[in-house]
């Protein structure tokens, strides 16, 4: 075999990889960092009823498009159910499912792939005005709704500074006479902004009231927020709840408009409505880059972008695992540290990723080092060897969830992580450190031990760096470039450091 | 940064290099399994008429253990050891008995019991590399030879020859002390002593990492005793390499009191520390193995060649 060859697989895994990822950097416009993803989010209705066997009609505001977000997809779990969507009087959204005969629990879902659109791309569309305003205030409510309204109005230049001096009477902690008397005891956010509506109809301004949600991070069920929207002659401008401003919060997504409610349902009992948001990052990746470019769309269709959520999830860890790998290449080849297994640092720095590096180094050391006891003591009960390996597999598990419960009655929730180590990777430690300790003493034992560690330790501080794991993900083909730096340490015939030291006494003779 | 420098200009050889270039190079996989399992070593040595401590018994499976005392019964010492065994795990000697009981080389007593369960599991693959499945060697108990009596402590030291492609190319004399529990490992404690391979003398010693000349138990010297029988220890080296097939292996000796040299057994992956024995670096004698094997045509050229390279340069 010529060596040559190594390098030469070597040099052109490299030269693949480097071009891929130089092409779809420079030319397509991936991003080479996590932050310079556009915006998307995952947002979903979990509708939840109890069907009594007749039938039933589920209608449920849908979100639309506006200058701010993009529906860039969504889809419906209908599960037997009719569906038909389309436009309602109000101006929303509607979908609408139905069924012949529901008996018992029903879930149904409607997801969707929102993208914030860039200030840029904010066209400041102009929108056909609504039908005037109809003044539903009688009495004395009517009288101080026109109160509010020349006050609100000699403080104002025009509809937006109107709205904006409104909000903020609205808002006082203690309110005048005429606001309170228009509020009531106690108004909800609704009711008051229900109210808002009717003085600006007065007002002759036509304002409507926004029902949205929260875009942030990762909540299961998020409440409905509300706040009000004013048309200024142009066009609809949304206003912030607290400060009054004609500037709405980023993250404030706009559901539906009206105070109708969110879902209605008939024919079945006991509707729950939960709204759940999610940062989708990996299909930001869609959005930031150039649209239209085809052999862009076609790359991205065989990219990993186009697998499943939860398969992608998969790769993000996956594809960590031979950076971790070639960490242990040169830990063992170049510097010469001794481990347990080949790999198993790598599985325990998957473990750690949950438990976070200190916390999965404790709770390691705890298991093993117990675990390390008992077999110590089946030693002394003569055991066969498969049997002795499956009793520490049992004890070992039985430690884990023991720490986990007796982590949480401390209030320690880390410790609860401990269910994620590899329990057999676990045993197999165990066993080969005791084969160790009493072969070649605990000192070696300990030495080995603390090499895994340092290992793991390693390997997790590489591996789950979110650039690495970022760059991994969108340019897969950089592990080909890991993959030529693993071919040539193979064909690395120097010195570990370690062997510097081992062979020291050698170095000190000759000239 | 310099001292790799330093021992690289010494030719000493780290593991990545004789991965690399000797023992990938050099041996076929498919011959590993010849040195890697006792047994078949034993056979072929036995088959080629090298000297092998006797096999008494072969414990293959749990059945074989039923009876084995008695079948032991008219040997008064004898070695336990797993035939996939590495680096000495799992090796137990017998040198005597107690009524029931066994003595082992430290002193302590052994029950048939726990020597029932050591072979159990020898069986299951406890010593075996990736744990699978062995058999466990009862064989004879070598009675060290006068000429190391004085410089070990219990146990029997052994000589291991690193040959390439036939040719002998360094030794060692490896000698128990008290820190290495009678067992002739250097990392255990144990004397590592050069050889001169012209002469079969041993040269300075190094015992964790320090140079010394006497043995630490015994006090007696430990430089300049002579191997005795020392160009026959060459020949036997030289032919087990031929004998199976491999080319970069190390040999392993001991010298029995009535028996002369035995085979111990054979390493298809001969560790380094033999370059700190001998303060010397294997690399460049490796080289000019490399380089001349070609003129050397028989056994006689080859230990030749040997002794008259690799000699220790005289002082």
């Amino acid at each position: 075999m010529n060596p040559r060859q190594v390098y030469l697989v070597a040099g052109l895994l490299a030269a693949i990889g480097l071009g891929l990822f130089l092409y779809k950097y420079l030319v397509l416009g991936f991003p080479l960092t996590p932050t310079t993803r556009s915006e998307v989010w995952n947002i979903e209705a979990r509708l939840v009823f109890d069907g009594t066997g007749s039938p039933v009609k589920l209608n449920l505001l849908l979100p639309q498009s506006s200058d701010r977000f993009r529906i860039l997809d969504e889809n419906f779990l209908t599960r037997g159910y009719g569906l038909t969507t389309g436009p309602r009087e109000d101006g929303n959204r509607e979908a609408t499912w139905s069924i012949r005969s529901a008996k018992g629990r029903q879930v149904l879902y409607y997801r969707a792939l929102i993208a914030r659109r860039p200030a840029a791309q904010r066209a400041a569309r102009t929108t056909p005005p609504p039908a005037p305003a109809e003044v539903r205030l009688h009495g004395p409510e009517l009288e101080a709704a026109r109160a509010l309204v020349a006050a609100a109005r000699a403080h104002s230049a025009d509809v937006d500074t109107l709205v904006s001096a409104l909000i903020v009477r609205l808002n006082q902690t203690r309110p005048d006479h005429n606001t309170a008397l228009l509020l009531g005891p106690h108004p909800s956010a609704l009711a008051k902004w229900e109210r808002a509506v009717d003085v600006l109809a007065l007002a002759g301004v036509p304002a409507r009231i926004v029902q949205g949600i929260r875009l942030e991070g990762q909540r299961r069920d998020t409440g409905l927020i509300h706040w009000l929207s004013a048309y200024d002659g142009k066009r609809w401008r949304s206003f912030d709840p607290g400060s009054g401003r004609p500037v709405i919060p980023a993250a404030y997504f706009p559901w539906a408009y009206g105070s109708a409610p969110l879902a209605q349902l008939t024919g079945a009992a006991r509707l729950r409505v939960t709204l759940s948001v999610a940062r989708d990052v990996e299909a930001g990746i869609r959005v930031a880059t150039t649209p239209g470019a085809a052999s862009y769309s076609r790359l991205l269709d065989f990219s990993l972008f186009s697998l499943p959520i939860e398969t992608q999830t998969v790769y993000r860890v996956a594809l960590m695992i031979p950076l971790g790998a070639f960490v242990l290449v040169v830990l063992r080849n170049l510097v010469g540290i001794r481990t347990f297994g080949t790999f198993m640092p790598v599985l325990i720095a998957l473990a750690f990723r949950e438990t976070q590096l200190l916390w999965g180094l404790l709770l390691f050391a705890i298991v093993v080092a117990l675990g390390l006891s008992v077999r110590f003591y089946l030693e002394r009960l003569h055991l066969l060897l498969v049997p002795r390996l499956a009793s520490v597999l049992i004890v070992v598990v039985l430690l884990m969830a023991v720490i986990s419960v007796v982590s949480h009655k401390l209030g320690i929730e880390r410790g609860l992580s401990v269910a994620l180590f590899p329990m057999v990777i676990m045993t197999m430690t165990i066993e080969r450190m005791s084969i160790v300790w009493d072969e070649r003493g605990p000192k070696d034992a300990l030495m080995q031990s603390a090499g895994s560690f340092l290992a793991a330790a390693i390997a997790y501080l590489v591996m789950f760096r979110p650039e690495l794991e970022h760059l991994a993900f969108v340019f897969p083909e950089l592990l080909l470039l890991v993959l030529a730096a693993t071919l040539l340490f193979g064909r690395y015939s120097g010195y570990r450091l370690t062997e510097l030291r081992r062979f020291r006494a050698l170095a000190k003779e000759g000239p | 940064m310099h001292i790799a420098a330093r021992l690289a200009r010494a030719g000493v050889m780290g593991i990545n290099r004789r991965n690399a270039e000797f023992t990938l190079r050099y041996n076929r996989r498919d011959r590993y399994p010849l040195v890697d399992d006792k047994l078949k070593t034993k056979r072929l040595a036995e088959q080629a008429g090298l000297c092998v401590p006797e096999l008494y018994e072969v414990v293959e499976i749990e059945h074989q253990i039923k009876g084995i005392h008695e079948r032991l019964a008219r040997y008064p010492d004898f070695v336990v050891k797993p035939a996939g065994g590495s680096g000495g795990d799992g090796i137990v000697v017998i040198t005597g008995r107690m009524k029931d009981h066994y003595r082992k080389a430290s002193g302590a007593i052994l029950t048939r019991e726990e020597l029932d369960y050591h072979l159990l599991n020898i069986l299951n693959g406890m010593f075996s590399l990736g744990g699978y499945r062995d058999h466990a060697l009862i064989e004879y108990r070598v009675k060290s030879d006068p000429v190391f009596g004085e410089i070990s402590f219990q146990g029997v030291p052994d000589i291991r020859i690193v040959v390439l492609l036939g040719v002998p190319v360094m030794a060692m004399v490896r000698l128990p002390t008290r820190a290495s529990d009678g067992k002739a490992n250097l990392h255990q404690g144990a004397i590592g002593t050069g050889v001169d391979m012209a002469t079969g003398r041993t040269l300075s010693a190094v015992w964790r990492n320090t140079v010394l000349d006497e043995h630490p138990d015994t006090g007696n010297a430990v430089t300049g005793v002579r191997i005795p029988q020392w160009d026959r220890l060459l020949h036997l080296a030289a032919r087990a390499c031929d004998l199976t097939g491999l080319g970069y292996v190390g040999v392993d000796f001991v010298l029995d009191r009535e028996h002369g040299p035995m085979i111990l057994e054979l390493n298809a992956r001969p560790g380094l520390n033999i370059q700190i024995a001998n303060r010397a670096g294997l690399l460049p004698r490796l080289r000019a193995v490399e380089e001349h094997r070609a003129h050397l045509a028989d056994l006689d050229a080859r230990i030749e060649f040997a002794k008259r390279r690799f000699a220790a340069p005289t002082s």
